[in-house]
């Protein structure tokens, strides 16, 4: 995860605690579970802010997220999406980080 | 209208192996944090040979002597399955070696910061000389004819006064130093960046010259899209790239200046060399840039990790020819200009609307009847294994996803539509020179050879990276099948007073 990010993230960690959750986007699956890994147990690449950091937040994917929001917003912004990605393989990418 | 036309392109590679150790910003970084590093041990065991380089199946489409098409059928992985035939030279360019870049990067140095050991600089001139395209510039080759230095001279410039090393073969053979004090964007480091941007580019060109029909002395304007910066502290971009490269060259009747938006910034370039020739303002205009040292070795690491050899080693380049309708060349519709605006959005779904539906409905021309998309070119054996996937498999995707949307296509027909409209990867992971404009070579000569009769070009860009915006970028152009020059007819104001009021007498009269 870009280096910025996880700066950012770290910060509103710092200051929302537990109520924060983390959205990815990422349409990779090997990107989705590295980004995963880093605001659960921490940079695994040691190149950055989270680097040994366990946030242990709660990550889902936006496909994830499917029957919490409006169908037609759904639609929008991620329709087109689902029939290009391996959505499965993005969840699982995701889930196994998840308590 | 008269729409202007693709009149040349040309693509060269530069193999750069040294750079790509001592000069790509994720070696460049890692030295920085941790010098003992595992991956700076590792990176030179893992380079390439420019025979390797010149025989990786890429690189010769790149060149133009291979259709990309090739690429789908070539057994992978492309780095283990080396083409049988292969040469440093294309219809479009030629693959040159590092030793003829750094002695190349002496030759367009005008403020005399590149120094030169001696018996490196005399052999590299005579490689120099005996190409081609090269020859019309002698006058300043000959400035490789100045004494060099000796190696024990180039180790104190290093060393002591921070000058920035180029190797050739593991040895240091040169350097750039500073251009100023203190100035942070005139360091040896920067000026290395830009002076390689401005010498590969410069080849480029004059490899354009030497196979098209183009004249250095009839450029009107050249319009610079690389991704450097050239200024001082007080101005960090101030430019003016293209006509540092136009004067190399000997483009001696041309202007330019530089564009910039991020990958977007060719094809940007290009809708403005396309827009400027058809009002008439200049005849000739070539969008060209050089290439990214900075970007060499990118993502090396993943590479190595994996088994892979480093396959971003290779600077690239490119040059479009924009002319007026000549009635045979391929013509960009200026009328059909994709663009991202900025109240777009930014999902995937609103930027492929935006760059690729939208002007299209605005022509009323059908998804079905491109007959090849050209957007985000990077060779997939670079991206894949580094986490990014497949761009323009994922491009082709999403394009193909949303005609299922607007009922253009069938959902179950997506991986047809990706394997006839699309093309494998095959251009370095330069940022801006994948960015659409690899195939437009190949485009022009399916076009003329009617295989297809359109093709759409298609550029992004990631302006986040700047901090400044979260934008997106993107824009994009057609470019189609010439049907011949067609007259069009100034009406003047009188004229048309004159016809409006006869066909009003008739009309009063029939009632």
């Amino acid at each position: 995860m870009d280096l910025e990010n996880q700066a950012r993230i770290k910060s509103l960690a710092d200051q929302y605690g537990e109520d924060l959750v983390v959205v990815l986007g990422a349409g990779e699956a090997e990107a989705a579970s590295l980004a995963a890994e880093t605001v659960t147990e921490g940079d695994p690449t040691y190149a950055g802010p989270l680097a040994g950091v366990q946030l242990g937040l709660p990550v889902y994917h936006a496909f994830e997220l499917k029957d919490s929001v409006d169908p037609g917003v759904y639609d929008d912004q991620a329709g087109m999406m689902e029939m290009v990605l391996d959505v499965d393989a993005l969840i699982d990418a995701v889930k196994k980080f998840r308590a | 209208m008269s729409f202007p036309v693709i009149k040349g392109t040309s693509y060269s590679l530069f193999h750069a192996p040294e750079m790509t150790v001592h000069q790509g910003t994720n070696q460049t970084s890692e030295r920085h944090k941790n010098p003992d590093s595992e991956h700076l041990k590792d990176i030179p065991k893992s380079l390439r040979s420019f025979d390797e380089v010149v025989k990786y199946p890429p690189n010769q489409v790149y060149i133009g002597n291979v259709k990309p098409e090739m690429l789908k059928c070539h057994k992978r992985p492309w780095y283990e399955n080396p083409l049988a035939v292969a040469n440093t030279d294309g219809p479009y360019g030629s693959i040159y070696a590092e030793d003829e870049l750094i002695a190349f990067i002496k030759v367009v140095d005008v403020f005399d910061l590149v120094v030169l050991e001696d018996s490196f600089q005399k052999a590299t001139k005579v490689k120099l000389e005996n190409r081609k395209e090269l020859q019309i510039i002698d006058k300043q080759l000959a400035k490789l004819d100045t004494k060099g230095v000796l190696f024990d001279e180039l180790d104190k410039l290093v060393l002591e006064d921070g000058a920035e090393p180029m190797y050739h073969a593991g040895r240091l053979v040169g350097c750039v130093k500073k251009a100023h004090e203190f100035d942070a964007v005139l360091t040896s480091h920067v000026m290395f960046e830009n002076l390689a941007s401005k010498a590969t580019a410069a080849i480029n060109l004059l490899s354009m010259f030497a196979k098209t029909n183009l004249r250095p002395e009839e450029v009107d304007y050249i319009i610079e899209a690389s991704e450097e910066a050239c200024g001082d502290m007080n101005q960090r971009g101030g430019g003016n790239i293209a006509k540092a490269i136009g004067e190399v060259c000997g483009c001696v009747n041309a202007t330019g200046s530089d564009t910039r938006s991020f990958c977007a910034g060719p094809v940007h370039a290009l809708v403005q060399a396309a827009a400027l020739v058809q009002s008439g303002v200049y005849k000739n205009v070539v969008v060209l840039a050089g290439g990214s040292t900075a970007k060499l070795g990118m993502n090396s690491k993943s590479h190595i990790e994996k088994g892979i050899p480093v396959l971003e080693d290779v600077l690239g380049t490119f040059a479009i020819h924009i002319g007026e309708n000549d009635g045979v060349n391929p013509v960009i519709r200026t009328d059909a200009v994709g663009r991202h605006t900025i109240g777009a959005g930014s999902a995937p779904q609103a930027v492929i609307t935006a760059i690729v539906t939208d002007p299209l409905d605005r022509v009323d021309i059908s998804l079905k009847d491109v007959d090849k998309f050209s957007p985000e070119l990077q060779n997939p054996e670079i991206t894949v294994p580094a986490g990014a996937g497949d761009v323009p498999l994922s491009n082709y995707k999403m394009i193909a996803a949303l005609g299922v949307k607007r009922g253009d296509f069938i959902k179950e027909d997506i991986d047809k539509i990706v394997n006839e409209k699309g093309m494998p990867g095959f251009a370095p992971t330069q940022g801006h020179i994948p960015s659409g404009v690899p195939y437009i070579g190949f485009a022009r000569q399916e076009i003329l050879n009617q295989n297809i009769k359109r093709a759409m070009i298609i550029g992004k860009g990631s302006l986040f990276l700047g901090r400044l915006t979260n934008l997106f970028d993107g824009v994009s152009f057609i470019m189609e099948t010439n049907e011949g020059v067609q007259e069009t007819t100034n009406v003047s104001k009188e004229e048309v007073r004159s016809i409006v009021a006869e066909a009003l007498k008739n009309l009063a009269q029939n009632l």
